[in-house]
């Protein structure tokens, strides 16, 4: 069987001592950072970013996704304990989570929150090696017409089905494209938008804008208002499930990891509505619907499960197709693009060491979490303690000298200092970041597709709906675009959203 | 709070669209258009901005009819420390030095938080500066000189 061929030869890239050591180092930040409120997994990798410029790419790409799912558990822990979603995704697991933990059931509440992850999190990774290769495989026939169609729809369905005002987040989309037009021409040399700074006709990295308009921009948005302190010390006790915990939560796992899993491959969507999907699902499906949010053991594994799958077959349009379905992914393919690698399916032949190691990563960082988070709970309880006005410019000091090191010019600083400033102002005014950094990703590659396909066409743009998978793509654009205008639709959208703001 | 054209969000995301849009059509016009069939450099950027400035007067328009407040207040303080410490870091690091340039971005970005105590900064900035050493010019070997002569 060539799956298990491969994902043995990914396990020997992860388990070699140097992945090894980074995948750790990815893990304990990403739960550190995911305790942490105020900030999450965008922002750490979006001022980690430019210091992965000085690793190998598998290990840079194995230490960011670590990050990134390491968050989630992270996120889960303080869910539990104190009421306090450390992240999005975990905004859910507060519901009967922590009403187990007030019924003296957080141990047994933290342990299903990690068995489930974990199980979620073999699964994932199984489903990637199951179905990447003949995505990718697929994905090789592709044209132009076809690449250029597939972002489209990649570009809409992430606007539409994400967070806050549709009109804005497509208009977020095309202020990303054009931030990705800055700089020279590949087809006739010219330089456009540079402003007059030598330093724009290379275009304007990856990690400045990710970090102007992640880091920056939502540090302020912290310190607008006087921080809140809490205090608490809770002990947790009695790790144990019992079997009757297991039996109870198991199904709801396995829904969940469904859910978790087909939400993580669609763009826009990702481990926010993955897990408060499965909320919905285990509620319907119980028998006495009553218990959930008074300490229903199903509402913590149903969710917990949903968001890690979510987490992990994100990576499958990713890493195939190279069309990221969510800022956290743009990240990962910038990471790419930062080590000289163009994402897309040739990557899967072209470095197999990293696209197997990386999933192989995934599952040994899931037992390294499982094996760091129970007995290390109370650590990491204590880290609440840390005041933000401590951590704050720490986060700026990384974001400061990350951005100088990667050209050695304070071009890039400057610059970052801008974009931070636009960042601000565009999120006060309710534009969300994510489509952004999605179209200011994918800008140069559409439009070179779009070039490529209107010249081979000479000029005919009906070659977009003339090839039957391009017709496809478009017409999947459209029906999101349909029935997102739809006002049951937008109805439905902001319930579910709603959850998470509170 | 009553709401004017000032506070009322859509209508300044809205204007904030069509002056990103609008901007970057003036310049793209510097740029030879092309036809469908040959794109020139400026075709696909003066697309980009029509769009957005369609977008930029939808949403303007939609704040005119349904106003809304801008959520919570503006961060100006933090906003400008924030900014500033960047801009004074990168400035001084490549006069000065790896270790001035931090200290300047420490005491300039607390000063962005609610609380200054001055004890605390000093100690963050020596902590965090022996750790930036650390990680950046030890462990990651860049090559930034901790304090230049001048």
């Amino acid at each position: 069987m060539e799956i298990f061929h491969n994902l043995i030869y990914g396990f020997e890239v992860a388990l070699s001592l140097q992945n090894l050591v980074y995948c750790f180092i990815g893990v304990l930040v990403g739960t550190a950072i995911g305790v942490l409120p105020g900030i999450g997994p965008l922002v750490t990798i979006a001022m980690l970013l430019p210091l992965t410029f000085n690793l190998a790419p598998t290990p840079s790409l194995i230490m960011l996704a670590g990050i990134y799912y390491g968050a989630q558990y992270g996120g889960s822990t303080t869910s539990i304990l104190v009421n306090l979603p450390g992240e999005t995704a975990s905004a859910v697991t507060c519901l009967d989570g922590y009403q187990m933990a007030r019924q003296g059931r957080a141990g047994p509440a933290l342990a299903i929150a990690a068995i489930g992850s974990f199980f979620a999190g073999c699964v994932g990774t199984l489903l990637i090696a199951l179905f990447g290769p003949p995505l990718a495989e697929w994905a090789l026939k592709f044209g132009a017409p076809e690449y250029f169609s597939l972002m489209l729809m990649g570009l809409v369905a992430a606007a539409v089905l994400a967070h806050g005002d549709m009109t804005k987040s497509l208009a977020m989309v095309v202020v990303g494209l054009l931030l990705g037009v800055v700089g020279t021409d590949v087809n006739s040399g010219m330089s456009r938008f540079e402003f007059g700074i030598a330093e724009l006709t290379d275009g304007i990295g990856f990690t400045v804008v990710a970090v102007g308009f992640f880091a920056v921009a939502e540090i302020v948005k912290n310190l607008e208002s006087p921080e809140k302190t809490e205090v608490f010390t809770k002990k947790v006790k009695n790790l144990m499930p019992t079997i009757k915990d297991l039996k109870d939560s198991f199904p709801a796992m396995v829904r969940g990891t469904a859910v978790g899993a087909f939400f993580g491959a669609l763009p826009g969507t990702g481990p926010s509505i993955s897990a408060f999907s499965s909320y919905m699902v285990e509620k319907k499906l119980a028998k006495d619907s009553s218990r959930f949010g008074k300490g229903a053991i199903e509402g913590v594994a149903g969710p917990e499960s949903a968001n890690n799958a979510a987490a992990q077959t994100a990576f499958i349009p990713t890493l195939t197709l190279g069309i990221p379905g969510s800022a956290t992914m743009a990240l990962m393919l910038g990471a790419l693009t930062i080590q000289g690698i163009a994402p897309g399916p040739q990557v899967m032949t072209s470095n197999p060491d990293l696209f197997w190691g990386l999933i192989a990563s995934m599952w040994v960082g899931n037992a390294m979490l499982v094996i760091l988070n129970l007995p290390l709970v109370g650590l990491w309880v204590q880290m609440l303690k840390i005041p933000y006005r401590w951590l704050f410019p720490s986060i700026i000091m990384f974001c400061a000298v990350g951005n100088y090191s990667l050209n050695n010019s304070a071009m890039d600083v400057y610059l970052c200092a801008v974009l931070g400033l636009l960042g601000y102002i565009f999120a006060k005014l309710e534009f969300e970041p994510a489509p952004m950094i999605l179209g200011f990703v994918l800008g140069p590659l559409m439009e070179e597709n779009l070039r490529r396909a209107l010249l081979i066409s000479r000029g005919d743009p009906s070659v977009f709906f003339t090839r039957p998978i391009s017709l496809a793509f478009m017409l999947l654009a459209a029906f999101i675009l349909f029935i997102m205008v739809a006002p049951a639709m937008r109805k439905k959208k902001e319930e579910v959203y709603s959850v998470h703001g509170a | 709070m009553k709401i004017g054209l000032h506070n009322n969000k859509d209508f300044l995301a809205g204007l904030l669209l069509i002056g990103v849009g609008a901007g970057a059509f003036y310049m793209a016009l510097d740029y030879p258009f092309g036809s469908t069939r040959s794109m020139g450099p400026g075709y696909f950027p003066r697309i980009l901005a029509g769009i957005a400035i369609a977008f930029g007067i939808v949403t303007l328009l939609k704040g005119v009819r349904m106003p809304e407040l801008v959520k919570g207040r503006w961060g100006w303080k933090p906003l400008a420390m924030i900014t500033l410490s960047l801009v004074v870091f990168g400035w001084v690091v490549e006069r000065f030095g790896f270790v001035p340039a931090l200290v300047a971005l420490f005491f300039i970005s607390a000063l962005g938080g609610h609380e200054f105590r001055f004890k605390e900064v000093a100690i963050l900035t020596v902590v965090m500066t022996i750790f930036a050493i650390a990680v950046f010019v030890v462990l990651l070997g860049l090559p930034y000189p901790l304090i230049q002569e001048f």
